[in-house]
């Protein structure tokens, strides 16, 4: 911490540096530690677009919600998404109503959950980044193979590296670096996010989860910053390789295409989605059951102001309901409801 | 949820394995991680090893786990 102190002091201006975590996962771990009170002084840390849950737009979670209500449909999903409340409520207050909802660690027990209810069409709502596609992935291609016909998944993964490009390119607000998402980069290789210094001048490093690894990335940053030099540096190298997990990006390629997708507090973002290639047609719950994303009117609740903590343009204080309507128990915006919510972790 | 956490591989059959987790064992995915064997390290997130990690810097984070969340989170 002296260290980032010292090269603070190296840089013009008196100002905390805006850095921005990227994942919400080291959103978590600055508001567990303390760090982002502890360096406020010298680094003005901002919560980024990286909890899949948080950027769900609000008229797929409706989409989802009403679907879920349908007789002789289980929905499975990721426990975080369960209590995401959208405009008609969330899919646990769905449950409670008498849809079928259930809570699934990993996308390969979907297989299970598909076997035990065959009466039932199991839809699996997928949510995630690179990390999670990968698990999609191999889930259809298994359920291709055992020839299951009550078992689709409705893609909601989103990819990091077209959400980064929009938000630098629309700068939005001055941020000196980047702390990139290590489990992302594990799959994707630190060489996916190049585009970053080459093309839009941002500088960034590539992070693990330990409270050290976020000081030594925000060391690298600042280092960079006082070198004048702008380069995306890999500090998890015990995790993180150059080309990512081969294996990973082939599966995903096999079964998911990019697509434009719409992500809350950040619109539509050309390939940023993945959709569901022909060729596993299906297995995609959009194509079988006809979904379109809901039109809510107003998008939701309207005093809420995720969409800006998104962006990195407020931060979670700043919104009139933060601490007081709005808490972990009582969540009314998205980022308030996961534990890597921007609004969690300042909580 | 981009969070995962460093297991040991017990055994493999196929693109399964067999892992110690939070003291107890559970079966994971080691289909994108094809050449994991037993006795190595593997980084897991959702069930599936994305990730074989360096058995040191891995016993390291888990004994960081046991001294957070105690007895619990690893043996």
């Amino acid at each position: 911490m002296r260290r980032i102190r010292s090269l603070r002091r190296r840089l013009p201006g008196d100002d905390p540096v805006p850095i921005m975590e990227v994942c919400g996962t080291h959103s978590h771990v600055l508001g567990k530690t303390g760090l982002r009170e502890l360096l406020g002084d010298a680094v003005e840390y901002r919560s980024g677009p990286g909890c899949p849950v948080c950027v769900t737009d609000p008229t797929d979670l409706d989409m989802l919600v009403r679907f879920a209500l349908q007789e002789k449909v289980l929905v499975a999903a990721y426990g975080d998404l369960l209590r995401v409340p959208g405009t008609e409520g969330s899919l646990l207050e769905q449950k409670a109503r008498g849809a079928r909802v259930s809570l699934v660690y990993s996308a390969l027990d979907v297989l299970e959950l598909a076997r035990q209810n065959e009466k039932q069409q199991v839809v699996f709502a997928a949510t995630g980044f690179e990390t999670t596609a990968p698990g999609t992935a191999l889930l259809i291609l298994e359920a291709k193979a055992a020839g299951l016909k009550n078992l689709s998944v409705l893609s909601l993964h989103k990819l990091m590296p077209p959400a980064l490009r929009q938000l630098l390119s629309a700068g939005r607000g001055r941020i000196e670096g980047l702390i990139l998402p290590g489990h992302v980069s594990a799959v994707t290789g630190r060489r996916a996010f190049d585009f970053l210094a080459s093309e839009l001048g941002c500088r960034a490093v590539v992070a693990g989860f330990e409270p050290l690894d976020v000081l030594h990335a925000t060391a690298l940053l600042l280092e960079m910053a006082a070198a004048g030099r702008c380069a995306v540096a890999n500090a998890y190298r015990r995790v993180v390789s150059e080309e990512g997990n081969t294996a990973a990006k082939e599966a995903m390629a096999e079964v998911f295409a990019p697509e434009a997708a719409l992500w809350r507090g950040l619109g539509e973002i050309e390939d940023s989605g993945l959709g569901i290639k022909p060729g596993y047609a299906a297995f995609d719950a959009r194509r079988r059951f006809g979904l379109e994303p809901g039109r809510a009117p107003g998008g939701g609740r309207e005093t809420c102001r995720c969409g800006e903590v998104l962006r990195g343009a407020i931060r979670p204080p700043e919104c009139p309901l933060f601490g007081t309507k709005c808490t972990p128990a009582h969540p009314q915006g998205v980022c308030m409801v996961s534990t890597e919510g921007a609004c969690a972790s300042y909580f | 949820m981009c969070l995962a956490m460093p297991v040991r591989v017990l055994a493999v059959e196929g693109d399964l394995a067999t892992i110690e987790i939070a003291g107890g064992t559970r079966i994971a995915s080691k289909k994108l991680v094809p050449e994991i064997k037993a006795g190595d390290y593997g980084l897991l997130h959702a069930g599936i090893i994305i990730q074989k990690v360096d058995p040191e810097q891995a016993r390291q984070t888990l004994a960081l786990y046991e001294e957070i969340y105690g007895q619990s989170a690893s043996r």
